[in-house]
């Protein structure tokens, strides 16, 4: 499925991934491992539960001081020879990221994987201004090779199996493995992207924390390929949402042992890299320039709207892994750059809620993804908060007002709601075989896959009431 | 002085399950309880409540503060209704100190049957023989919103011959989530599949829950599928009832 070729309505989506074996699959492969493992690292740590209240407060505190951070945050990244640029929407970010490559001379950069990259649509703006995009995270790479979407905030390439990617390398790659085995086909990678990396003129990275006190920048990677992209060419590009402000590196630190965990279980990254500033007199390498863009698009306004909660959020990854609506329908039916219940949250957000509203209505609320944050994120509240929305602007078919109105009509009356319930179930049983309802009109939603018990002939409030006055009880 | 429980029986139980109403009684008459059944009662507000429209969500949780306010306890056979009444009704009235108020104190009278029992009238054990080997479905609200885990396996663990396996995923969510099991079957007829897999590979004769909803979603996909698995609210086991009706979707025996 390439970019292109998605289908316009979740509906259409979400009925392309549930026909498609191999992505239920990839998505078991991946989600059970994580979901393993995250267990395991959450049991063998003691304290989990007051580091997950420290993270939230920790968030909360950056959160309802942003100025104060912010503030502080650009004047030590300026003293460490960083510039800071302030990017109110998706739009100026990319201008100015732009910008930047243009007046660095940049015919190709190097990209490690960012999911506010994604967010803004750089890869898009880049191909634009004609800049050739390396991408150099694994799964980045594997989907940038595909023409496709990440999948997931964690594993872009989730959606795909081995089996898939070495195919994929085989038809895209000069010197491809021959196996399907992890290792040949990381060495496949590897050989296609290294001299990538020494070509370009400009790094671009995310950032995983900002670090107030000192005006550094953090990122974490499994693979290297931040480091790496971030330190030979001469210009390295930072392009961060302002919520991942932290005050100080104690803080990332905290922050930084609740997000490997939650994420992939592991105790620690492989790589976590502190950026601070360009290259100094007698430094043996790094950047010549330093530059960070600071994105709001939108997350002021989502204080103002009643989603602060979901600015605490890390990226980790794991309310994915543990939803099963994501289980069910994988990243790409969601639509937006974040999936899952975190996506649900932040899609209408940044993209608006009339083409998204069946975001926040496909969940049934059962609280896992809440369970599982590690920064505690209301993520059900929130998607409640959706769904009032949605209601209040007459976003919810009309076929649906009209049933609730209907419904609301009888629950308020208490005495027309006993003898509808009784009519009701009457009009039920006559569909009824052999105590099974197999098709029933209207109900096509439920009778298309499942069957539905025949309801007896009277309510438990006919029965209850007949049996208590007939033993002269008075209720 | 017995304490004055008013049975809130939920609507599903009402229309399509009314042996759980009973079940209900008959367990918190065992346990020492006076229960009423109040008959101003119809819906604890989900539909309207998870569909966004908080009037009448408000409307009528007016109506159940006036029609439960005057018990010692409120006993629902539902983690979901209950975790209605408990954890969401007391915010729809944020804006209102009085009825505020009186919200926090239905709340804080208000229980899920099993914990219930376990919680309040320190209920350990249960006169009830069942022969057959069940498994048990965690329903999310009671799980996650009421931290209902171990009581309902607890008394399980008492009923005479009876067995209980575990499937590998009993706290997955089944797939109902009210409105959603129409909103969304494609979705939703997936995740009751999977469930249906992992009940069906437990080794289990009967699945039990405490919410209808979701037993009216498995026993129906279970259904279609030809399964032989029974289904069973956790109270008629519990009760002891399950000589006198027959599983969800079998015809009564006369």
């Amino acid at each position: 499925m390439s970019a292109m070729a998605e289908p316009a309505s979740f509906r259409a989506r979400v009925a392309a991934a549930v026909a498609d074996p191999r992505l239920a699959e990839a998505i078991a492969r991946t989600t059970g491992t994580a979901r393993r493992k995250r267990a395991a690292a959450v049991a063998s740590w003691a304290d989990f539960a007051s580091a997950r209240a420290l993270g939230r407060d920790i968030k909360d505190h950056v959160i309802a001081h942003l100025g104060h951070y912010l503030a502080l945050f650009e004047r030590n990244a300026r003293a460490s020879g960083a510039e800071v640029h302030w990017a109110r929407t998706a739009q100026e970010a990319c201008d100015i990221t732009v910008r930047i490559c243009r007046a660095a001379g940049a015919r190709r950069v190097t990209r490690a994987k960012s999911m506010l990259g994604e967010e803004i649509g750089l890869p898009h703006a880049l191909r634009e201004a004609g800049i050739e995009r390396i991408e150099t995270d694994l799964a980045e790479h594997i989907i940038q090779l595909a023409g496709e979407r990440p999948s997931h905030i964690v594993w872009p390439a989730l959606h795909k199996t081995r089996e898939q990617v070495a195919e994929l390398f085989r038809a895209r790659h000069h010197d491809a493995a021959r196996g399907a085995d992890v290792a040949a086909l990381v060495a496949s990678a590897r050989r296609e992207l290294r001299a990538g990396f020494f070509a370009a003129e400009v790094g671009i990275s995310g950032a995983n924390f900002l670090i107030a006190d000192s005006g550094a920048v953090c990122t974490v990677t499994n693979e290297g390929n931040a480091e790496l992209t971030t330190t030979p060419p001469r210009v390295h590009i930072v392009t961060a949402g302002i919520e991942k402000l932290v005050p100080s590196t104690a803080h990332a630190m905290t922050l930084l042992r609740l997000l490997v965990r939650s994420a992939t279980g592991a105790e620690v990254t492989q790589y976590t890299t502190f950026h601070c500033g360009p290259k100094r007199a007698g430094d043996p390498d790094g950047p010549e320039a330093f530059h960070i863009v600071l994105v709001d698009n939108g997350r002021t306004r989502m204080l103002a709207e009643g989603l602060r909660e979901m600015l605490r959020c890390l990226r980790c990854g794991a309310c994915l892994n543990h939803c099963v609506v994501f289980r069910t329908i994988g990243g790409h039916a969601y639509g937006g750059t974040y999936p899952g219940p975190m996506g649900a949250v932040l899609t209408p957000a940044l993209d608006g809620l009339a083409a998204n509203r069946d975001l926040p209505q496909a969940c049934t609320l059962n609280g896992q993804c809440q369970e599982v944050c590690p920064v505690a994120i209301p993520l059900p509240k929130l998607l409640r908060g959706w769904r009032d929305r949605s209601w209040r602007e007459g976003l919810e078919p009309a076929t649906l007002r009209r049933s609730l109105a209907l419904w609301r009509f009888c629950v308020l009356r208490p005495r027309l709601y006993r003898l509808a319930a009784g009519g009701a179930v009457r009009l039920v049983r006559m569909f009824a075989r052999n105590g099974w309802i197999r098709r029933m009109p209207f109900a096509g939603g439920w009778t298309r896959d499942r069957d539905f018990p025949a309801p007896p002939a009277r309510t438990f409030l006919e029965q209850y009431h007949r049996s208590s006055s007939a033993r002269g009880e008075r209720r | 002085m017995k304490p004055r429980v008013a049975l809130f029986v939920t609507c599903l139980v009402d229309l399509f399950r009314p042996t759980v109403g009973f079940a209900a009684i008959r367990l918190l008459e065992q346990a020492g309880c006076a229960v009423e059944v109040p008959r101003a009662q119809t819906c604890c507000g989900q539909p309207a409540y998870n569909s966004g429209d908080r009037a009448t969500t408000r409307d009528l949780a007016r109506a159940i503060l006036d029609a439960f306010g005057g018990y010692d306890y409120v006993v629902v056979p539902s983690g979901s209704c209950g975790g209605m009444l408990r954890a969401h009704l007391p915010h729809l009235f944020d804006d209102d100190p009085n009825l505020r108020a009186r919200a926090d104190a239905l709340a804080a009278r208000t229980y899920e049957l099993v914990s219930f029992l376990t919680r309040v009238m320190g209920v350990e054990t249960v006169e009830a023989t069942y022969e057959g080997t069940v498994t048990y479905h965690d329903s999310c609200s009671g799980l996650r919103e009421l931290g209902i885990k171990d009581e309902p396996r607890r008394l399980l663990g008492s009923v005479r011959g009876l067995t209980l396996a575990e499937m590998a995923e009993p706290e997955l969510c089944c797939g109902f989530g009210g409105t959603f099991a129409v909103k969304y079957p494609e979705i939703s007829v997936r995740m009751v599949a999977d469930k249906a897999r992992d009940a069906a590979a437990a080794g289990a004769d009967t699945l039990l829950a405490g919410d209808l909803g979701c037993l009216l979603n498995m026993a129906g996909r279970l259904s279609r599928e030809g399964s032989p698995l029974k289904l069973r609210h956790v109270a008629e086991v519990l009760a002891g009832m399950t000589g006198e009706c027959p599983p969800i979707g079998q015809p009564a025996r006369r």
